[in-house]
Parts: structure tokens; C-alpha cells; sequence
């Protein structure tokens, strides 16, 4: 549904993104995930036809941005939660969109309900609602013209963990409904917990991409198990030939869960937990900060950048 | 992931915005903010002041209808090209421009409809100019106020307005910025016309080339006096140095600006 082709844009020398190309599908939320600076927002822009790129093209259902007719009918953007007038009041924001989209007023208080913003609230002007408070209004505003993809920038950025929890069950049901979700995060867990593809992105090339779970396989480290008797697993492992190693209270084995269980199985021995290790994506995933956190010195362009 | 699911947008049912949608979307947020407010009630209250402060000063035969309207072009002058400047600036000064294009991603057309907006807005301001220079004629002015009455005399005012609505527009393009814009839109011509008056080998041709010389006629419109084809000629060649091209440099500027 969104497809990205050998997209490139560069700030002079600066190659912010680099060829990069993937697809997002339909019925599936798609997690966006990179540090700080590693292109995710640029590419996002592109997409929705606000910066122009270098090389390259964005297609969303097979046209380009500009070519949608009253796009915000069939494409919801939130790009940045903070760009909203500060002195208009919520509701006047979403009033706003909904006139330029040609949509009645009962669908700013629909939306206002769904993203549970009270009437209250809604009154009051941007200026004083918290950084959740504006993702919630953003996101409304997004999903305004009921369009069939979401291009989301952070959207979990500034909520709670109980919004955060919320924004996951609506991304996960307006997938369900056979739509389109491209979310960014520069934060792994946010992406594992609601994304059911990944794309990772770092000093604007792609690193891995794939569905969340053949990447935790490929880049898993084995397996993380517990058994009630962790000596008698451990010794049943290793007559079975697996490699064994103690870590913290659990066992970490360098072989597929399935394999593990058999031997437990066989030995008649009670797991409490049996799971891969998915310590490679997330070695990965520092890999990039850390690098990014170098280049952060010299260049910040994300002064929202919530720390990691 | 399945096969049946569509991996193409349908658009054909899909109507573009209407442009009129557009313009009223703009008009609605110039005035939905407190800024946006007090910018056009200030322009009818300190039109109104400024008559009023007219009526006090001008002896009795003076306060004539043309006067009372000449009298406006001042104060307006100053908060048109202002109201102008912010229909464009504000956008991305709270970086809202980024919805906005979203939502209409032909920056031409949404350009189009700011200076559509800003110049019905510019016709309200002239609306209100005519309707209180009426209330002072009547309530307070000289006998006879009203005659002498010249189409040309509304034409010129409003063309006036016009121009300094779009000059602002053209300053809010260029500079992105309110403080930027709005300093250099007053400084500007105040450096220019010092320049014009001081230097001697310039003085004749201010009136070409300096845009308050050229408007200065405009200013004594009010009075009944009519315009030379010479002195339409200076306001456009004016016009088109101050305000025209400005505009022109803005718009492409916007049009292939990236919108942060």
C-alpha cells in the first residue's frame, strides 16, 4: 500500500536518507524504528509530498502524494505533534481539518470521544494541553477523514504508558479493519509491543527489515529458558549435545525453543518460561544509538528527542 | 498480507478541495485565534479612532465624506499589509504549514486562496472604512458632506488597500518569518523614501521608483482629485518594483521550499 523505491535525499553533502526501499502492507502495522537523525522523519515528509527528495519515489495506493485528491480522506499524517497553532483550542484544530476536508462538525466530536479528549478539554487552547494531551489531538486529527493509511512520526511520544497502551489497541484495530499503519519510534519496545513488520533504520540506510517475529528469529541468540529444577534442565541439555550457559535465572541455550522443550519434555521437567532471546535485535538497535548519539553532538534536529 | 486485500488506492470517486472551501478555511483562521481577533477588530477600532481624532482637528467644512475616508487609508494602511503578513507567516511560525499542505499539497492553490482571503478581508476593512466615514459624515460632518462624490474616490481607496495587502503577502512569502517580515515591510520604504529625497540625482525619479511617492496621490484622492495618467503610470512601475516582485520571488520560494 506504501511503497518506498531507492528514496535519497541529501542536504548538500549530507545524505540524511540513502536509497532506501520497503513496503508497507495492508491489514499490518509497520514499525519505523531509528535513532534520533536516522532519517525516519525525512521519509515520512517525503511521503507525504512536504519535502522534496533528492532520488527516488514514495507511492501511497500506487499514486504520489500530490495526486491524491483531498488526500486527508484517504491518507491520516501526523508528522509532529507540536505543530499546531498554540492559540487555537483543540477543537478548532480538528474543526480546521474537518472544514478543508469537507467533513461534517459531528465527525470532530467523534474523533474527540475516540481519542478521549473531553469537551473540556477541547476548549482549551493548545497552547496549555501536555505533550500526550497534543499526540491524542493529533492522532484525532489524523484519523479525521477515516483514510485508509496512517503515516504516524512518534505517535507515542509524550503518552503515558496507559495511552501508550490505548494508541496500541486503536493501531492494532484500525489494522485489523484492513488498514495501513507506518509508525516511527526510536524506542524498540514501543515498536515490538504494536508493530507487526519492522523496518530499522539508521544513518538514513536500512538495516533490517522483515516481520517482527523472522527478526527476532534471525537475530535471536538462542533460546531463554526456566525450568522449576534449573540443575537437572541444564545437565538434561548438555547430555543432549546443546550449549548451556546461566543467565541470571534463567538458562540461555544456543538452540530453537522447540528444541529445548523436547529435552524438557522428554526429561519430564516443569518450565516456568521458554522464549527466544531476543537480545540481537536489541544489540543492534544500540549499535545505532550509540552511533547516532556521536553524530548527535555536532547535529540535532530533533529537539523533542525524549531520552532512550 | 493476504491476496484480497487492495494495494491501491481508489481516488476516482475522490473530489479535489474546492478552491472556495479553501479560502473560507482561511478566512475562519484568521480569526480563530486571539491574535487573529484583536488584528481585525483593531483595524475597525483604530479606523474609528482615527476619524474621531479627524472630526476634533478639521474645521467644520472640512468634515466632508472624502475626507473622513481619506483619513482611514492611514491607519489601514499600517494594519492591512500586517494582517497580510500573518495570514502567511503564522503558518509557519506555529509550523502549521505542515497541515496545511497535507491537506492540500498544490502549493499554488493554497498560496491563491491566502491572497483571495486576505483581499476579501482588505474589501471588509474598505467596507468598514465607507460605513464609518458615512456614521462620522452624518452624525458630525459639514453640510453637504456627501457631495462631490466621485466613483474614483472609492476606487482609488480600494485599490489602495488592495495593494497593501498584497505588498504584505508579498513580505510574509519571502521572509517566512512575522518579526522579519514586519519590520522590513515599515522600514523599508522608510529607508527608501530617505534615499529618494536626500540623494539629488534621485529626487526626480522617486515618483517611479519610490512606492510612498508614488501612493502619495492615492492618499489625496479622497479629496475629490482625480489621478494622471502619469501618476498610474509611477504606481505601477512602483507597484510592480515593491510589491509585484516580492510576491513573485516569495511564491517560488514557497514552491520549492521545504515545509518544516
Amino acid at each position: 500500500m506504501i511503497e518506498v523505491t531507492g528514496l535519497t535525499k541529501s542536504y548538500g553533502g549530507f545524505l540524511a536518507v540513502d536509497d532506501i526501499s520497503f513496503r508497507c502492507q495492508p491489514g499490518r502495522v509497520t514499525g519505523f524504528l531509528g535513532p534520533n537523525g536516522a532519517g525516519k522523519t525525512t521519509t515520512m515528509r517525503v511521503m507525504a509530498g512536504l519535502t522534496p527528495a533528492t532520488r527516488g519515489e514514495t507511492l501511497i495506493g500506487g499514486h504520489r502524494y500530490r495526486d491524491i485528491p483531498n488526500p486527508g480522506t484517504h491518507v491520516g499524517v501526523l508528522l509532529d505533534a507540536s505543530a499546531q497553532h498554540a492559540g487555537r483550542t483543540g477543537r478548532e484544530v480538528l474543526m480546521v481539518g474537518a472544514k478543508t476536508m469537507g467533513l461534517p462538525e459531528s465527525r470532530v466530536d467523534e474523533m474527540l470521544d475516540m481519542v478521549s479528549l473531553s469537551q473540556t478539554e477541547s476548549k482549551r487552547r493548545v497552547r496549555n494541553y501536555s505533550l500526550g494531551m497534543r499526540q491524542r489531538l493529533g492522532i484525532a486529527h489524523a484519523l479525521l477523514g477515516d483514510p485508509s493509511v496512517l503515516i504516524l512520526d512518534e505517535p507515542a511520544n509524550g503518552l503515558d504508558p496507559a495511552g501508550i497502551r490505548w494508541m496500541r489497541d486503536l493501531l492494532k484495530h484500525y489494522a485489523d479493519r484492513g488498514g495501513t499503519v507506518l509508525l516511527s519510534s526510536h524506542l524498540l519496545n514501543e515498536v515490538e509491543l504494536i508493530a507487526d513488520d519492522m523496518i530499522l533504520i539508521g544513518r538514513g540506510k536500512i538495516v533490517a527489515q522483515g516481520t517482527k517475529k523472522s527478526l527476532l528469529a534471525e537475530r535471536s541468540t538462542g533460546t531463554l529458558v526456566t525450568a522449576v529444577d534449573n540443575e537437572a534442565l541444564s545437565t538434561a541439555l548438555s547430555a543432549a549435545g546443546l550449549q548451556v550457559n546461566r543467565a541470571g535465572d534463567a538458562l540461555r541455550v544456543d538452540a530453537q525453543p522447540l528444541q529445548v522443550g523436547q529435552v524438557a519434555a522428554d526429561q519430564r521437567l516443569v518450565l516456568t518460561e521458554l522464549r527466544p532471546a531476543d537480545g540481537g535485535l536489541e544489540n543492534l538497535f544500540l549499535e545505532l544509538t550509540s552511533d547516532s548519539q556521536r553524530d548527535d553532538l555536532t547535529h540535532t534536529d530533533d529537539p523533542q528527542g525524549a531520552p532512550a | 498480507m493476504s491476496a484480497t486485500e487492495p494495494l491501491t488506492l481508489d481516488v476516482s470517486q475522490t473530489r479535489r478541495v474546492p478552491f472556495g472551501r479553501l479560502v473560507s478555511v482561511e478566512i475562519r483562521k484568521m480569526a480563530d485565534t486571539r491574535a487573529g481577533i484583536w488584528l481585525l477588530g483593531l483595524t475597525v477600532l483604530v479606523t474609528a479612532a482615527f476619524m474621531v481624532i479627524f472630526y476634533f482637528v478639521a474645521d467644520s467644512d472640512e468634515r466632508i465624506f472624502g475626507n473622513f475616508i481619506g483619513i482611514a487609508a492611514t491607519p489601514q494602511g499600517f494594519v492591512l499589509p500586517v494582517l497580510g503578513i500573518l495570514l502567511i507567516t503564522s503558518e509557519w511560525g506555529q509550523r502549521t504549514a505542515m497541515v496545511t499542505f497535507a491537506l492540500e499539497p498544490s502549493r499554488s492553490k493554497v498560496i491563491a486562496s491566502k491572497v483571495v482571503a486576505a483581499l476579501i478581508l482588505g474589501l471588509g476593512a474598505f467596507v468598514a472604512a465607507i460605513l464609518l466615514a458615512s456614521i462620522g459624515t452624518l452624525v458630525g460632518g459639514a453640510e453637504g458632506g456627501f457631495e462631490d462624490l466621485k466613483a474614483t474616490t472609492f476606487l482609488l481607496f480600494l485599490g489602495l488597500q488592495i495593494l497593501s495587502v498584497l505588498q504584505g503577502l508579498a513580505y510574509g512569502l519571502i521572509f517566512l518569518n512575522t518579526p522579519a517580515a514586519i519590520v522590513t515591510f515599515f522600514v523599508l520604504p522608510i529607508a527608501s523614501s530617505i534615499i529618494f529625497s536626500v540623494v539629488p540625482a534621485l529626487q526626480d525619479s522617486a515618483p517611479w521608483l519610490d512606492l510612498g511617492t508614488a501612493q502619495q496621490p492615492l492618499f489625496e484622492a479622497g479629496t475629490g482629485a482625480d489621478l494622471t495618467g502619469e501618476q498610474l503610470a509611477q504606481l505601477g512601475t512602483t507597484s510592480l518594483i515593491w510589491i509585484i516582485l516580492p510576491f513573485v520571488i516569495g511564491l517560488i520560494r514557497v514552491m520549492r521550499a521545504e515545509l518544516k
